[in-house]
C-alpha cells in the first residue's frame, strides 16, 4: 500500500539567516495492508515530518513515495495538487495531534465532512458520525457545538472519529492517544486493530508504550541527525 | 461522457500571461491550468499583481502578452481576449461571476435586493415574474438573507449581508467560474466567518471553479485547495494549499506565514 523509497527531507529557513538542516535521510519501508508500522524515535527525530511527507503536507528534497489509490501506484512526490485531493479523499486518512477547527463548523458537521465528500448519503453519513462520536465517549449535547471550545482531549476524539469514520485503506496517526484518557486510548486501540482487520495499512506514532505494544507490527527506529550547516 | 462531465480537461488554461502599466510591472509570465472544481488562492502582499492578475483573467484587461483560454460547456476552447466583445459579454453573463471587494462595486444600488438577483436571471433570458420572484427568494434564504428584506435596497444592508447578496446575484444564473477578489475584505472577523462558511458551502454544493485572491492566509487555507504566492508580479511559489503554508520553500513565503499567528 505504502512504498517509500530512499527520502530526504531538510529545511532551509530564509527568514532566519539561511539555516539549514537535514532531518530525514534515505528513508525507505514498505507498509503492507493489514501491518501498522510504528515511527520510533526522540522529540526531534523527524517522526511528525515523515508522517505529512506521506501525506504530502510536506515536500521532500529526494527519493519517491508510492501510495496505492484505485489499483494504481501514485509518487505523491511527483502528483498534482488534484490528485493529492483526490488520494486524500478517499485513500489517506490523517489524523494529526491537533485539530484545526473552523468557525461555526459543528462536531457532527467535522466528523461527517469525508464521508459526504465520498458521496455517502447525509443521513447514513450523520448515524455513522454520531455512533463512533459515543464510541469515543464524545456527549451528545457537543455534537452540535464548534468544537473550538472543547477540551484537548474532546478535541482529539473528534479528529479521530474524522479520520477512522471513512475506513481509508490508508491511515497515518501522530499520537492520536496523547491527551486521552485510559478507557478512551482503549477505543482508538479497538478503532486501530479494526482498521488493521479489514486491511487498512497504518503507520503511527505513539508516545505511550502500552498502545504502541498493542498495535505495532513494525517499528522503524529513527534519530535525530547532525544539523548541517 | 459529455465533455460537460470531463473533469480531465482544464476549465481554464492561462500561458504566459504579462502586463505592464507603461514600464511598470503588473504581473509577469503566469501559466497555470485550473480544472473543474477547483478553487485556487492567489496570495501575496498588496501591490503584488494579485488583483492585476485577476483582472486578466477575468476578460477585464486585456494582458501585455500571453493568453487565457476557456473551456464552454460544450467543451470548446476559446481565447477569451481573441473572441468577440459580444461573445465575451455572454460568458460574463452565462459562465462567469465577479465577487467584487467591495459589494457596492457589484450590486445596483438603485434597485431592490430580489431586482439585484432577479435582473441576472433576466440577463440570460428568464422571463417568468413568478418563476424569478420565487428564485430570488431561495437564493436570499441559502445566502441567509431575510426574506423580509427582498424589497429593500441594498443600501440599507450591512457589509456582511451586502456581500452575501453579491454572492447570491452571481451565482443564481449557475456560473461555472467565479473570481473572488479579497471578498471578506472589509468585514469584521465574526462576519468573515460566517460568510466564508457560507461560500465553503456552496462552491463544493454547486462544484463551482474559483479563483479569488486575499491577502489572508487564513482565508486561503479555509476555501483554496491550490496557492500561488505572488511577490512583485512574479508567481514564486505554487502548490497544494497546506503544503505551501505548513513547508512553504521561497524565502517570501516564509516570510509571510512567519508574519501571521495562526496561517
Ligand atoms: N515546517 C517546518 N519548518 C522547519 N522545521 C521543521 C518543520 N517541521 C519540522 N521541523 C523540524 O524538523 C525536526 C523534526 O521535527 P518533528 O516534528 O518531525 O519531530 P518528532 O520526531 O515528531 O518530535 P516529537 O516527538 O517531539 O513530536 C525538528 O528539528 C523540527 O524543528
Ligand atoms: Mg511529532
Amino acid at each position: 500500500m505504502i512504498s517509500v523509497e530512499n527520502i530526504d527531507k531538510s529545511f532551509t529557513l530564509h527568514t532566519q539567516g539561511g539555516v539549514s538542516y537535514s532531518v530525514l535521510e534515505g528513508v525507505s519501508f514498505r507498509v503492507k495492508p493489514g501491518e501498522c508500522l510504528v515511527l520510533n524515535g526522540p522529540s526531534g527525530a523527524g517522526k511528525s515530518t515523515l508522517l505529512r511527507a506521506l501525506y504530502a503536507n510536506y515536500k521532500v528534497d529526494r527519493g519517491h513515495i508510492l501510495i496505492r489509490h484505485n489499483d494504481q501506484q501514485i509518487d505523491i512526490t511527483e502528483a498534482e495538487p488534484r490528485a493529492i485531493l483526490a488520494i486524500r479523499r478517499s485513500t489517506v486518512g490523517y489524523v494529526s495531534q491537533f485539530l484545526r477547527t473552523i468557525p461555526r463548523v459543528s462536531a457532527l458537521d467535522v466528523v461527517a465532512e469525508p464521508l459526504l465528500g465520498l458521496g455517502v448519503e447525509q443521513d447514513v453519513a450523520y448515524e455513522q458520525a454520531c455512533t463512533l462520536l459515543e464510541r469515543l465517549h464524545i456527549p451528545e449535547r457537543l455534537f452540535h457545538l464548534a468544537p473550538a471550545t472543547f477540551s484537548g482531549g474532546e478535541q482529539q476524539r473528534i479528529n479521530i472519529a474524522r479520520g477512522f469514520l471513512p475506513g481509508y485503506p490508508v491511515m497515518l496517526l501522530d499520537e492520536p492517544t496523547a491527551s486521552l484518557d485510559a478507557r478512551n486510548r482503549q477505543v482508538v486501540v479497538e478503532l486501530i486493530e479494526e482498521a488493521k482487520a479489514r486491511g487498512a495499512a497504518i503507520v503511527g506514532i505513539f508516545h505511550d508504550e502500552e498502545v504502541r505494544e498493542a498495535v505495532a507490527t513494525d517499528y522503524l527506529e529513527m534519530t535525530a541527525l547532525e544539523s548541517a550547516a | 461522457m459529455s465533455p460537460e462531465l470531463d473533469q480531465s480537461q482544464p476549465l481554464l488554461t492561462v500561458n504566459g500571461l504579462s502586463h505592464y502599466y507603461g514600464s511598470q510591472l503588473g504581473c509577469s509570465n503566469v501559466g497555470f491550468d485550473l480544472y473543474p472544481g477547483e478553487v485556487l488562492g492567489i496570495v501575496g502582499e498588496s501591490g503584488s499583481g494579485k488583483s492585476t492578475l485577476l483582472k486578466c483573467l477575468s476578460a477585464v484587461l486585456p494582458p501585455s502578452e500571453g493568453e487565457v483560454i476557456y473551456r464552454d460547456r460544450t467543451g470548446l476552447p476559446h481565447d477569451i481576449y481573441q473572441i468577440s466583445e459580444s461573445a465575451r459579454r455572454m460568458l460574463r453573463r452565462t459562465d462567469w461571476g465577479v465577487v467584487e471587494q467591495n459589494p457596492r462595486d457589484g450590486l445596483r444600488l438603485g434597485v431592490s435586493a430580489g431586482a439585484n438577483i432577479g435582473e441576472r436571471m433576466m440577463a440570460v433570458g428568464a422571463r417568468h415574474y413568478g418563476g424569478i420572484r420565487s428564485e430570488a427568494e431561495s437564493w436570499l434564504d441559502k445566502v441567509e438573507i431575510d426574506l423580509g428584506r427582498i424589497d429593500d435596497l441594498p443600501t440599507t444592508f450591512s457589509g456582511g449581508m451586502q456581500q452575501r447578496l453579491q454572492i447570491a446575484r452571481n451565482l443564481v444564473t449557475r456560473p461555472r467560474l467565479i473570481f473572488m477578489d479579497e471578498p471578506t475584505g472589509g468585514l469584521d472577523v465574526s462576519v468573515q466567518a460566517r460568510l466564508l462558511d457560507l461560500l465553503r458551502g456552496l462552491v463544493a454544493e454547486l462544484g463551482l471553479s474559483v479563483i479569488i485572491v486575499t491577502h489572508d492566509l487564513a482565508v486561503a487555507r479555509l476555501l483554496s485547495h491550490r496557492l500561488m504566492v505572488m511577490q512583485r508580479g512574479q508567481v514564486v511559489e505554487s502548490g497544494l494549499t497546506d503544503q505551501v503554508l505548513d513547508d512553504p520553500q521561497h524565502p517570501y513565503t516564509q516570510l509571510l506565514v512567519s508574519s501571521v499567528l495562526l496561517p
